[in-house]
């Protein structure tokens, strides 16, 4: 019963986990499928949204507005990332766009550092502390937000894709680009899209999980590398897989660290990630090989 | 060779220039600081000409190169301090154990190309540097290892920052012509195929899985060395300096010093060594209280810039664009009998919107 | 009908004999039981409209992609599930329709590359730079620049590679491909973006190098050149073979002509 019951808890922290490296994984095809890009700053992305929202709270803005807001300038920045950083090097190798998007995703760490300092911050959860008994497992409210958030994402990018013009537009780019252009679609603007649209993913996960974390400047290192895993073990270009990818992981790593040894949390990930990439190259649920590198 | 622009005997007066600049730079730096810088420099082009072979040359992305740095460290330490071993003979079997362990990672790492290669082996970075500090037993922990024996040969035992800076830079000199031999051999331009067209490599017989693994294990041997030799200079050590921070530095050296150049590695290596130390000095005068290490904006910038404009690294890509405009002042003399001249990269300029690269 | 002249064929000193190639990505075939042969000293082309799975074939041939089924023989070995080296090792290499020089390096190490397989120094001798890697160095050098020559580059053998206009990067990868000493040599589209005089001289270049030794196997739309050039010539259309002949036979066939007519259409 003892077991069962940390065995539960242990599930619980990892669908919570998992829902955020999902959102950070669907960051991660979202610009992956518009512009061939693995966007190695995808962390930092998370780490703004997170910090911006808590220095707006710690101003006197109402948490919902600080969501909203940080969401918001975090699309900006990734925008500016796009024009700033990747539209210059258009045509680039892979080699070339992996080192541009590394450079971007230390600089932005380096400016969170000189505005947030080293110390963590928090954010107080959205609606209160007290955990909700569940079968012999406690979940906390913030929880239950971050699950709603990973299914607003979903719904939000599954209803954008299907029903807007512009969604279909950025799925026409991801399909074909010159067909899109010959549409009068311009890639160079979807691309723009997907930066920002990607950013404010990232942040959307970052607002959520601050409450239940310590917010650092250097917090989206680990949070990209375990995100791109998911998306990895998801296919790389597939929405449902990346949620599947985001829950997989999250869960082995919280049982991992709860049941093995939690020194070695942050290698389940990648342990994982080796076993995907040797075994399954394409993904658990096929896709299209996102080795873009040699032939 | 003497084929290339820069032949083999520009290389002997390059080197010949550079034995005697930095045999006699200690007569001019008195100062044990100045001195550690440079050895330290030494240490770092150990590491960056490592890279660049395996990057630059053979196209060969990696983000995890501190690992292969910490692992000869750490086995070097472990060997001499736990098993007291002849610390000259742990310096070889660290290297070749990290050899070893590069040949067993190489193996499937290869098989992933582009980015899935960078996820990869930074993943590889992080694990290894997880295994230093929860290995505790063995590699102390997160305090690391003490009493790492100094350096000595024949009585004559290294004991100072002037002895460790000749022993240094003799070795990193040597690895220097050893990858000059290499980067001007069959090997070398097997490695220059694969980063120009792999697909074209391997139709002309070149086995570019053999040569990937093969670089890439010089360069974990390498690295293994200076790692060695870092040991044994500090006397100790701890995981945080081999954490994906210095594999980042690492590319850094490499970008700047042009990717594919061994002199430009040698210039990276000092330009970045040099400009983390002076960074490090200079920040907190501009932000009051800053602790932390905020010289990696100042690396993601160069990163940045230096890719967008000049992605064949600075070193490099001011060499040919100072190369390309004398040219052009010649041919301007001559008459221009080829009008149509297309570009081949001008098909593939697409952009980084292409989908589907064939 | 085609099995019967590729049995005769095969008795007749055939090189290369491919028998039923098939290759489909995912659900589309885009070659469907392909056979055809190359005799040593012959000159052979396949042509077919665009998409019709010529280049896919070549890289069936040449390793770059796993063969669905079917079989390849050369000089009466198995070669289909070699990887591509290997397969350049045993004398078959190739030009890309899509340009694949080596933009990193000068003309003549683009060819030297080519030396590749039948040079031997490894990573240790490179690098203690021992005498017998530098005596085969030098000799790699000299075949080279003998390559060079051939195609007519070797005045440029010091330029940087991708200094080259379009049609001379064409020849510089005849010439590296040259190097590796083939047996047959695959040639994919090398008319391809050429001016008139040019593709002449491409002609002379190609009855040179079978006249060395070397057959060939062409895929190529100028139909002047094939037609010119060609001993044998194969027509593929969706992936499958419809035609094959001389020449002369191909161009009066009725299916030959309605598949091109299809083509123009569009």
């Amino acid at each position: 019963m003892e077991f069962y019951q940390q065995v539960l808890q242990y599930l619980v922290t990892g669908v919570t986990l998992g829902s955020i490296y999902a959102i950070i994984a669907l960051g991660f095809i979202t610009i992956y499928n518009v512009t061939g890009i693995v966007n190695f700053a995808q962390g930092e992305f998370v780490m703004l949204g997170a910090l911006i929202a808590i220095s707006l709270y710690k101003n006197q803005v109402p948490i919902v507005v600080a969501f909203v807001g940080s969401v918001m300038v975090t699309t900006l920045i990734g925008a500016a990332l796009q024009r700033i950083a990747i539209r210059p090097a258009k045509g680039a190798s892979t080699l070339t766009l992996i080192i541009i998007t590394i450079g971007a995703s230390i600089t932005i760490r380096g400016l969170g550092l000189i505005t947030w300092g080293p110390d963590p911050y928090s954010l107080p959860a959205f609606s209160g502390d007290q955990p909700i008994a569940f079968g012999g497992a406690a979940i906390i409210p913030q929880s239950f937000w971050v699950f709603g958030a990973t299914i607003v994402v979903l719904g939000g990018l599954y209803a954008f894709f299907e029903w807007t013009l512009l969604g279909k537009a950025v799925r026409a780019c991801a399909i074909n680009v010159s067909a899109a252009r010959l549409m009068g679609i311009s890639p160079s603007s979807m691309a723009l899209f997907s930066f920002a649209l990607s950013a404010g993913l990232g942040a959307i996960g970052g607002v959520v999980m601050a409450p239940m974390t310590l917010a650092t400047y250097d917090m989206g290192s680990m949070l990209a590398l375990k995100g791109f895993v998911a998306a990895i073990v998801g296919g790389f270009t597939s929405t449902p897989g990346a949620v599947v990818g985001g829950f997989l992981i999250g869960i082995l790593e919280s049982m991992g660290a709860g049941l093995i040894s939690s020194g070695y949390k942050d290698a389940i990930a990648f342990v994982v990630l080796f076993l995907v990439l040797f075994l399954k190259p394409n993904g658990l649920f096929g896709g299209r090989d996102t080795g873009r590198g040699g032939l | 060779m003497e084929r290339n622009g820069i032949g083999k005997y520009e290389n002997y007066i390059t080197l010949g220039a550079l034995i005697v600049v930095m045999g006699s730079l200690p007569l001019l730096l008195s100062n044990s600081y100045h001195l550690s810088i440079m050895a330290f420099i030494g240490i770092n082009t150990m590491l960056a000409v490592g890279l660049c072979l395996l990057m630059g040359y053979a196209g060969q992305v990696s983000l995890g190169h501190a690992a292969f740095y910490g692992i000869g460290a750490y086995t070097s330490g472990i060997l001499t301090t736990t098993f007291k071993m002849n610390p000259w003979l742990a310096i070889g079997v660290a290297a070749v154990f990290t050899g070893v362990v590069a040949y067993v990672i190489g193996v499937p790492m290869f098989r992933l190309k582009g980015n899935n290669l960078a996820m990869g082996t930074l993943g590889f970075g992080i694990i290894v540097y997880i295994i230093f500090v929860e290995m505790r037993d063995w590699t102390g922990g997160p305090s690391g290892l003490t009493g790492i024996p100094s350096l000595s040969i024949f009585g004559f035992t290294f004991d100072n920052d002037l002895k460790y800076y000749y022993l240094i830079w003799a070795i990193a000199l040597l690895f220097l012509v050893l990858s000059l031999n290499i980067v001007n051999s069959r090997v070398g331009r097997a490695l220059r195929s694969i980063h120009g067209s792999e697909i074209a490599a391997e139709t002309l017989g070149v086995n570019t899985n053999k040569y990937k693994i093969q670089i890439l294990v010089v360069a974990a041997m390498y690295a293994s060395v200076a790692g060695s030799l870092y040991a044994h200079y500090l006397t100790f050590i701890n995981p945080q300096p081999f954490s994906f921070k210095l594999s980042i530095e690492i590319v850094v050296m490499v970008v700047i010093g042009g990717l594919s150049s061994v002199w430009g590695a040698l210039l990276g290596a000092a330009t970045t060594t040099v400009l983390s130390e002076v960074l490090r000095g200079v920040i907190p005068q501009f932000l009051k209280g800053a602790t932390g290490e905020y010289e990696i904006v100042v690396f993601g910038i160069i990163l940045m810039v230096v890719m967008i404009f000049l992605p064949e690294g600075l070193f490099s890509g001011s060499v040919r664009i100072v190369k390309s405009w004398r040219r052009e002042k010649e041919s301007k003399q001559r008459t221009v009998d080829e009008t149509a001249i297309v570009e081949p990269s001008s098909v593939v300029a697409e952009g980084h919107l292409a989908v589907e690269d064939k | 009908m085609l099995d019967d002249s590729t049995s005769a064929v095969m008795t007749n000193g055939s090189l290369l004999d491919a028998r039923n190639l098939r290759k489909s990505f995912g659900g589309v075939v885009a070659v469907d039981g392909f056979s055809f042969t190359v005799k040593r000293g012959q000159i052979v082309a396949i042509i077919g409209p665009n998409g019709a799975g010529k280049t896919t074939a070549f890289n069936l041939v040449t390793g770059v992609h796993p063969l669905t089924s079917g079989e390849i023989h050369f000089c009466g070995q198995r070669i289909d599930g070699l990887k591509p080296y290997e397969i350049a090792e045993r004398g078959i290499s190739r030009t890309f329709q899509n340009l694949q020089i080596f933009g990193n390096m000068t003309v003549a190490e683009n060819v030297m590359v080519g030396r590749h397989p039948r040079s031997k120094a490894g990573i240790l001798s490179a690098a203690l730079s021992l005498p017998n890697a530098r005596a085969e160095e030098k000799r790699i050098f000299e075949v080279a620049m003998q390559n060079l020559k051939v195609v007519g580059l070797a005045h440029r053998a010091m330029d940087a590679a991708s200094s080259l206009p379009f049609g001379s990067q064409r020849l510089l990868e005849i010439a590296r491909a040259l190097a590796v000493e083939p047996k047959v040599l695959l040639l994919d589209e090398p008319a391809a973006g050429l001016a008139g005089q040019e593709t002449k001289d491409l002609a002379q270049l190609i009855y040179r190098i079978r006249d060395s030794g070397t057959s060939i196997l062409l895929v190529e739309h100028d139909m002047e050149l094939v037609m010119g050039v060609a001993d044998w010539v194969f027509v593929l259309d969706y992936g499958k073979l419809i035609a094959a002949g001389t020449p002369s036979q191909i161009q009066s066939d009725k299916k030959v002509i309605a598949a091109y007519l299809g083509e123009e259409m569009d």
